[in-house]
């Protein structure tokens, strides 16, 4: 009885000591994803909203008639390259390479102010032609899904530049290694979505 | 096998930098299969390739599934092993949870929409 309690007891203490040890390092990328997850629910609300009011045109201009898909394949192709520009700034990271990482860093930070730049230059000419978000229901929800999947953008970059310069002062120690993954999830993140945006409201948006 | 054994690889993968991080093959295959499935649906789109509207957009909204699933894997390196199988699990419940939001609220609207009584511009003229 007394070796058992005593086996139990080093199993357990082995145990806890394991989950001890890799806990800190992990637990915050696990809790990054489940944020993710959390904003990919706001995201299949607001999805869901434009399915159900995105052909309501209250007699105003329609998808076919607003949207260019030119310029909606440049800005696919903007958050694509800055997807595997992060990538390339990743694995630059881990081989612990700092100029390597600041440089795949700023491309990446180039091509997100590209895709953003596109996308508020599209904003600004759909507003001026009268087709701002109060036109109709299709307009509301389509501004406030793209809007919304623009202002991820937009803080992503601004959490890009603070980390290049916390990687500048501090190097690549283990801290920065992590908050690097976590923005890489929410980068990636972000370009997943927009599959979802070029597909369902950009492509299905022209086709009828 | 104990406690400790099982839990032992669980552990381990923790350690290695193998679980969340990907190799520079992964970030290419996966850029040029993304590449190949963004070209495909804008080219079916603005090629009017396809003979009818309704089956180019199921073609464009499967190829944005396997599109999605293409930057799961090689992009966030999802597997089921990462963090011990959790962000799999979170994954899945979100998937459901969006399943329900998406087809819940497109069934009740169309609902409501198909119940609507048939308004005429006569009665539209009527109205407060």
């Amino acid at each position: 009885m007394a070796s058992h309690a005593q086996t139990l007891t080093a199993a357990d203490a082995d145990r806890f000591h394991m989950t001890e040890e890799h806990h800190p390092e992990n637990g915050t990328l696990l809790g990054f994803w489940i944020y993710l997850m959390s904003d990919c629910l706001i995201f299949a609300v607001l999805f869901a909203a434009y399915a159900v009011l995105g052909r309501n045109y209250a007699a105003g201009p329609s998808g076919a008639d607003l949207f260019e898909l030119p310029v909606v394949a440049v800005n696919t192709g903007l958050l694509l390259f800055s997807s595997i520009t992060y990538g390339f700034a990743m694995l630059s990271a881990q081989a612990g390479r700092k100029t390597p990482t600041l440089f795949w860093l700023a491309i990446t930070g180039l091509f997100g102010a590209g895709f953003l730049t596109l996308e508020l230059t599209e904003f600004a000419h759909l507003i001026h032609e009268g087709a701002g978000p109060q036109r109709s229901a299709f307009l509301s929800s389509f501004f406030t899904l793209v809007g919304t999947h623009g202002l991820h953008v937009t803080f992503g970059i601004i959490w890009l530049v603070t980390l290049m310069v916390q990687v500048g002062q501090r190097g690549l120690d283990e801290a920065m290694r992590r908050r690097l993954m976590c923005l890489s999830m929410f980068w990636h993140f972000l370009d997943v979505i927009w599959i979802g945006v070029f597909s369902f409201v950009y492509l299905l948006g022209v086709l009828k | 096998m104990t406690a400790a054994d099982t839990h032992a690889p669980g552990a381990h993968e923790g350690h290695g930098h193998d679980a969340g991080h990907g190799s520079l093959k992964d970030y290419v295959i996966g850029f040029v299969l993304a590449v190949i499935l963004t070209a495909i649906p804008f080219w079916l789109v603005m090629g009017h390739v396809l003979p009818t509207a309704q089956m180019t957009a199921v073609a464009v909204m499967g190829l944005a599934v396997i599109q999605v699933l293409v930057h799961m894997i090689y992009f966030l390196h999802m597997n089921s092993r990462s963090e011990g199988g959790w962000t799999l699990l979170a994954l899945m419940f979100t998937l459901i949870l969006v399943v329900i939001t998406l087809s819940g609220s497109l069934w009740v609207m169309h609902n409501l929409n198909t119940h609507m009584m048939p308004v005429t511009a006569h009665d539209m003229q009527q109205m407060p």
